[in-house]
């Protein structure tokens, strides 16, 4: 048995199925992962995230200890309520793991993915140093995802006057503390939407009023599909400890001014560039029938090969998609092997779907 | 618990199989592997005139989640294959044992006997 969120028996009484992810009972669907995926992209859905992994980082030296961690630089949050994407990696420039900071009035907030929950922990435990840093893993909270055009709309009317008017000012990558919740304007699905977290024992009442108010809770499943037609990466398939985010359509992420901030990785970053960054991660568009998958070989004629490192029919195209790592040289066409036979694909920009628009 | 028509046999690889009059078998995806698979999203399917040993490989369903293989539940010929999933591979969620996936012309109808009747297939699910 793995460990359970306080919302597990929500989950099963919502006729929820469930899978093992990353040691935690999960609910993969309701019913139809499809339907869910169609039903945030047109309106709303609710997803249960509450074992996703959330430190608070505090002491007189929190701000500067993270501009040794990340790749990012929390510098960039120039006040309480500003969020920002981040990866933290080893010295190799491979990624330890991906998170968002938020900034709040006495502490920096860290979500982290769930899977990694003890290797962040023990690597941040391992730069601590001599720095003054405390980290104070927040187990004691559940966390909400509402995601969908409608999510904040519908949130407002059902929360107290005071949180309804933060819903309403929060612009995108803010978030903000109200009483014993915290609110942010974040999310994992391409489309706007809210990112709460809250008291556990408080939790099951909050989820069981939105879906009274119709909306729908979401499985991981359709988690999945969103990201991946968002363009987005998932720890330990797309991004992993052996890959930097050079390599990984992220370098955005990466704040190399001022060029005195020494982040872990960046030596080895700057080396990677200096010497050509071989791969990069791009999507993939099959045009016949048939569905992409994680770990298909990818082949570029007269450039080499690559891998689809995550892979999906994607609900909004009605046709698979994948992100890839692939060699840098490669163009607009490529050929994937499912089963033996080989299919041509379209390259493109890894974002197929934003704000529920097609952009392929 | 799922679903399973008391008239049909089936694999326990999930397929179920029903002898029409005229002497052919038509062959589809059990409810509980629809319901296992998850949203259906594309079929492959065989063609017609292969011929296929009891067992053997003749065809893929693809979910949301994953591959998975369809088998041949008897031996036989393949003489007709359901176009409608190309388009609406998703009937076989809504309806398992409507949308069928393939027939055959079998070579030994007593392959039928050695398949598992629904007292059987509802004990192999532990239902």
């Amino acid at each position: 048995m793995g460990q359970r969120t306080p919302l597990y028996d929500l989950h099963l009484a919502l006729g929820a199925k469930m899978v093992d992810f990353g040691g935690w009972d999960m609910p993969l669907h309701y019913g139809s992962q499809v339907e869910e995926h169609h039903e945030v992209r047109r309106d709303c859905g609710v997803f249960d995230v509450s074992h996703m992994t959330v430190i608070d980082v505090t002491g007189a030296q929190a701000k500067a200890w993270l501009q040794h961690l990340l790749a990012n630089d929390v510098e960039r949050l120039h006040r309480p309520g500003r969020a920002l994407y981040s990866t933290m990696l080893n010295e190799r420039g491979g990624i330890v793991d991906d998170m968002i900071v938020y900034r709040l009035d006495d502490a920096y907030r860290l979500v982290f993915n769930a899977s990694t929950r003890d290797q962040d922990l023990a690597w941040m435990n391992a730069q601590l140093g001599a720095y003054d840093v405390q980290l104070h893993e927040r187990a004691e909270l559940a966390m909400l995802a509402i995601q969908g055009p409608q999510a904040r709309h519908k949130i407002a009317e059902l929360v107290t006057q005071s949180r309804a008017t933060l819903i309403q000012q929060l612009k995108p990558f803010e978030g903000a503390i109200d009483g014993d919740w915290f609110i942010a304007r974040t999310g994992y699905t391409g489309e706007d939407g809210l990112e709460i977290c809250l008291p556990a024992n408080q939790a099951p009442g909050f989820f069981n009023d939105l879906v009274g108010a119709g909306i729908s809770p979401i499985g991981l499943g359709a988690r999945d599909t969103l990201r991946v037609e968002a363009g987005m990466n998932l720890y330990g398939q797309d991004i992993h400890q052996d890959v930097s985010p050079l390599a990984s359509n992220m370098a955005w992420s990466i704040a190399w001014e001022p060029a005195s901030r020494q982040f872990i990785g960046r030596a080895a970053l700057e080396a990677e560039k200096a010497a050509g960054v071989a791969h990069k991660l791009v999507g993939l568009v099959l045009e016949e029938r048939g569905v992409l998958r994680a770990h298909q070989v990818v082949r570029i004629a007269d450039v080499g090969e690559g891998e689809i490192t995550s892979g999906s029919f994607s609900p909004t195209l009605s046709k698979s998609i994948a992100l890839a790592r692939v060699p840098m040289a490669t163009a607009d066409r490529a050929e994937v092997e499912i089963r033996g036979k080989w299919y041509p694909v379209r390259v493109v920009k890894p974002t197929f779907v934003r704000h529920g628009k097609t952009l392929i | 618990m799922s679903d399973i028509p008391a008239e049909l046999r089936f694999a326990e690889s999930h397929e179920w199989a029903r002898l029409e009059t005229d002497g052919t078998v038509t062959v589809g995806i059990s409810d509980h592997a629809q319901e296992a698979l998850g949203d259906v999203v594309f079929v492959e399917l065989t063609e017609v005139g292969k011929v296929f040993a009891a067992g053997e490989q003749s065809g893929v369903v693809e979910s949301v989640k994953a591959a998975s293989d369809i088998y041949a539940p008897v031996s036989g010929e393949v003489i007709a294959i359901n176009e409608d999933l190309s388009g609406s591979p998703e009937l076989l969620n809504s309806d398992p044992y409507g949308a069928w996936i393939f027939k055959l012309k079998p070579s030994d109808k007593a392959e039928l006997d050695k398949l598992l009747d629904a007292a059987g297939y509802k004990a192999a699910l532990g239902e």
